[in-house]
């Protein structure tokens, strides 16, 4: 986990043994982060969070899971509020992947149309859907629908 | 090229190409349009017009151009007496009424709807408005009014009103850039273009210009397109008076106009234009509202794959 950056977050907390180590989280995302992971819950294992911890490009947030592996869902949504999140997945205190979050070019079913006149906010059989795009540090999203844009504060509207 | 079976959505689907190709076909069906001779190109097709908030003049224009190429017309009618009052989506309803129809047009409130509605069905949707959304066949017809009545080609046009709400005039600026057209924009700062739209103008070269005052840009334009500035968005209805009062166009104001120049408008007007103006040359917009017939005529004979 060290990547050449200041390690002070990292000795805060213990390693893990088998789960993902989502790292390189937008600082102040990583509360966004575990509603979309839909944690904590029942079958949650041990959760670590670190928030505005420093690093060489400024202050992040790390999240720690122990005993899950994320799906492609759940990473799509972390790439809307987090572009430069890394995944790493841990096997027997190693790191056995690492990977950036890929930004789709269409989400569906994930974040909620800011306009309440929008089609996909009424009672009909479809899910929202974006085109995703980047503003320089910004994802950009557009609605298939309305073609309103939501650029800030994704997070809060998750689905 | 082909247009059979394509839902019309929104402009942005549009190449330069495609426009002329509708522009084109309209010109040719147009003493069809006017009654001047007759059509049975679609004959046997139905058209399904579902309109879900009033909008006598589209829906007339739709049902009067698929009348004139022989084809019949199948309204949803009052909303509160249909299946829609009972809580029936709009996919569900565009389920049922396609299999009714070759094609629907579709006016609804909800912005979007239009493209929902070409998710669920095999005929092709005509989008005629969703709410702020998209009025592609009212483009269109301004595009054809423009090239029938003045010059698409180096075309230097003014735009006057309620710039900002306008979804007439934000469709129009689209397609105008394809054709390097001029751009003035008119309008009181609370009605302004949004920036963005201006932005993606200046980005595809075309020269956009901003003023308060209809005076300074008259002088210089082959086409004045004014929009109704609506009441309700002004809170003090003397601010309103003024705004209004500042963009009327008069006969002493065309006269410093170009002799050529078109006087064009979506319609209804309220007071944007003097009722003396319609008796001079430049008053365009009753044209105006007839060009829709042949364009509608072209979009529904190409859909429905009667022309190419």
């Amino acid at each position: 986990m060290s990547n050449g950056e200041t390690p002070v977050p990292e000795i805060r907390v213990h390693p893990i043994k088998n789960g993902t180590v989502i790292d390189h989280i937008t600082a102040g995302q990583a509360l966004n982060v575990l509603n979309i992971l839909n944690i904590p819950n029942a079958a949650s294992g041990v959760i670590s969070i670190i928030i505005n911890a420093p690093s060489v490009h400024g202050i992040k947030d790390v999240v720690k899971i122990e005993g899950r592996e994320l799906n492609v869902d759940e990473v799509d949504k972390i790439s809307l509020i987090s572009p430069k999140a890394t995944i790493n997945i841990i096997r027997n205190f190693e790191v056995s992947e690492k990977t950036h979050v890929h930004i789709p070019e269409i989400v569906g079913g994930v974040v909620k149309c800011i306009n309440p006149n929008c089609i996909s906010n009424s009672n009909e059989p479809v899910s929202s859907k974006f085109t995703v795009s980047t503003d320089g540090q910004r994802i950009v999203l557009r609605c298939l629908y309305c073609e309103r844009i939501i650029s800030e504060d994704i997070g809060n509207h998750l689905l | 090229m082909t247009f059979k079976d394509l839902h019309i959505i929104s402009m942005k689907s549009f190449s330069r190409d495609m426009i002329d190709h509708i522009l084109d076909t309209a010109e040719k069906l147009e003493p069809i349009a006017s009654g001047k001779t007759k059509s049975d190109m679609l004959d046997g097709k139905v058209l399904a017009v579902m309109f879900f908030e009033p909008s006598t003049r589209t829906r007339m224009s739709f049902e009067t151009a698929m009348m004139r190429l022989g084809g019949d017309v199948l309204s949803l009618g009052s909303v509160d007496a249909s299946s829609i009052a009972k809580g029936e989506t709009l996919a569900d309803t565009i389920r049922v009424v396609q299999g009714y129809s070759n094609a629907i047009v579709l006016r609804h409130n909800k912005e979007g709807a239009a493209q929902l509605a070409s998710e669920f069905s095999s005929v092709p949707i005509i989008n005629a408005g969703d709410g702020a959304g998209h009025h592609p066949t009212q483009t269109f017809l301004d595009l054809y009014t423009i090239r029938r009545e003045s010059h698409l080609e180096g075309l230097k046009i003014a735009l006057a009103g309620d710039l900002k709400y306008g979804r007439t005039v934000h469709s129009l600026c689209y397609a105008l850039s394809l054709y390097g057209a001029e751009i003035t924009l008119i309008s009181p700062k609370e009605l302004r273009m949004p920036a963005e739209i201006i932005e993606d103008l200046r980005s595809r070269n075309i020269k956009v210009t901003e003023t308060d005052s209809i005076e300074e840009a008259i002088a210089d334009v082959d086409v004045l397109y004014a929009t109704r500035i609506q009441k309700e968005r002004f809170p003090d209805p003397a601010e309103y008076r003024k705004v209004a009062n500042s963009l009327q166009i008069t006969t002493e104001l065309l006269e410093k106009a170009k002799p050529d120049l078109k006087v064009m408008h979506p319609l209804p007007r309220t007071n944007e234009i003097d009722p003396k103006v319609d008796d001079t040359p430049h008053a365009c917009y009753f044209k105006q509202s007839f060009y829709g017939v042949p364009v509608r005529m072209a979009l529904l004979a190409l859909v429905m794959g009667a022309l190419e």
